[in-house]
């Protein structure tokens, strides 16, 4: 066969079907932009119940957090997700999901080495890399801290 | 092996079945599979093990088709996507019968049949083969991919492993005992490993096109013959992506398949109702479509002659993690109506 891989990638690349820019962003835009504003109605109402601002930030990110858990967990979240996109991944519920999904998959193969081995499959190089820059910040901030 | 294997005995394909899940059975050509289960589970409590349970399924489904028992059986070819390819061994593998596992990705099913019928013209005592191919959805993403759970976008290039078997029976044709219509290996052709330079996991149909062009290129060559002498060219699960790549590889090459060509990747799902994109995948989708739509043809002698070309992208996700590519493959079968072939 006469066969020219370069030719043939190139090939592949400009004939591939691609993902739909716009409705895409259009849909993130819309769930994105949702989500926060349930955030925004969560900080309210935690406000108006009475707890100081900081801790009412932090109560809202626990919340997302815990819906988005359960929502992986009886297993609707891909489903949003599958319209949604980067609607439901940036905020912290796309970080929920990426962490709890390993966890609900990995349940057959035990607590130990299924869930608690597996669990930070698709987190781990977001955890991993951001304590390191977090120290390594830390240090950078300590040093200046010191000619200052 | 350069050549075409022509089998001095044909081989028949006597009794078969087919088994899907949920989204396979509500496809276009769910009515005519033997056995579904709507929850991809086969009453297994975990993905893996319902893969075993298929397995079992449907070469029982088969041989009560045939009226025999496993006894009666005495090579078994079997193949799927898992690890070890446990899900054959564990599977249909555990069932008693001598058993060969095979990996050929989601060639497996080509792979089986060629090498089925090889046995039954190697040897005389081997007078019965059984060829079984699955995969599972459920198992493969999560074997090959992200969890389950993990909400994320598909490519409009990427394909859904079909939750599907197939199982066949195979003996010579020439023995009394074997219903003359059944259909008939008369020739194979191994595929050669190439290597198209695509890494993308999410295109698995252009991993594998160019491979499929090689087989074809190959086997008109030897054979002196053209797409015309075929009634139906099939190829295993290109999907509407890699379709496309063949027919363009092959026009280059001087090889027109003039409407000819199928792709059972395409025909298993509805692109519109199922979210499966460039169309199915997986080693039971190409078994579950060949025993389901086009041996039943054959039998009934409305195709006459066709090409089988099962298609696999050796894909494995550390490989391609140290900078590998994605290696296709495609063996190739020639079957023939029986109805039309007994009277040649």
């Amino acid at each position: 066969m006469n066969f020219d891989r370069r030719r043939y990638l190139d090939r592949v690349k400009e004939r591939e079907s691609r993902s739909p820019l716009a409705k895409n962003c259009f849909f993130a835009f819309l769930f994105g932009g949702g989500i926060c504003a349930f955030g925004q109605l969560l900080l309210s109402l935690y406000l108006s119940a009475g707890l100081a601002e900081r801790e009412a930030g932090t109560l809202v990110t626990v919340s997302l957090i815990f819906l988005s858990a359960v929502l992986t967990g009886i297993g609707v979240f891909d489903s949003i997700a599958r319209i949604a996109g980067a609607g439901t991944l940036v905020p912290v519920t796309g970080f929920a999901n990426a962490v709890v999904s390993p966890a609900v998959d990995c349940k057959s193969e035990g607590l130990v080495m299924g869930v608690g081995a597996k669990i930070f499959a698709v987190a781990g190089p977001v955890l991993l890399y951001a304590t390191l820059s977090g120290a390594l910040y830390g240090v950078i901030l300590w040093v200046v801290g010191l000619f200052l | 092996m350069r050549s075409i294997i022509r089998f001095p005995r044909p081989v028949s394909i006597y009794a078969h079945a087919a088994a899907v899940g949920g989204a396979e059975a509500e496809g276009p050509l769910g009515a005519l599979f033997d056995y579904h289960d709507p929850t991809d589970r086969f009453g297994a409590d975990t993905w893996e093990k319902s893969e075993e349970s298929l397995s079992r399924t449907v070469l029982n489904l088969a041989l009560v088709r045939a009226g025999e028992s496993q006894d009666g059986i005495d090579l078994l070819f079997s193949g799927d996507l898992q690890n070890q390819c446990v899900a054959s061994s564990a599977g249909c593998g555990s069932m008693g019968v001598p058993y060969v596992g095979l990996y050929g990705a989601c060639s497996t099913c080509g792979e089986g049949l060629l090498l089925a019928a090889l046995a039954l013209n190697a040897s005389r005592e081997t007078s019965r083969a059984a060829v079984v191919t699955t995969s599972h959805n459920a198992a493969a993403e999560r074997q090959f991919r992200l969890p389950l759970e993990y909400g994320g976008q598909r490519t409009p290039t990427s394909q859904w492993t079909a939750t599907a078997g197939g199982a066949f029976l195979l003996a010579r044709a020439d023995e009394s005992d074997v219903a003359p219509t059944s259909a008939r290996i008369t020739a194979g052709l191994v595929g050669r490993v190439l290597d198209s330079g695509v890494r993308d996991g999410a295109n698995m149909g252009a991993a594998m096109a160019p491979a499929a062009a090689d087989t074809l290129l190959r086997f008109f060559s030897a054979a002196d013959e053209t797409p015309a002498d075929y009634d139906r060219i099939v190829t295993g699960d290109l999907g509407t992506e890699g379709s496309a790549l063949l027919l363009e590889l092959l026009r280059e090459n001087g090889l027109d398949l003039a409407g000819r060509h199928r792709d059972c990747g395409v025909l298993l799902f509805d692109p519109l109702k199922a979210d499966v994109h460039a169309g199915g995948s997986g080693c039971g989708c190409s078994a579950s479509v060949l025993s389901a739509l086009f041996l039943p043809a054959l039998e009934r002698g409305e195709i006459r002659r066709m090409l089988f070309i099962a298609t696999g992208a050796l894909m494995s996700p550390s490989n391609l993690m140290q900078g590998g590519t994605i290696l296709g493959i495609a063996p190739l079968v020639v079957l023939e109506s029986g109805v039309i072939g007994g009277d040649k």
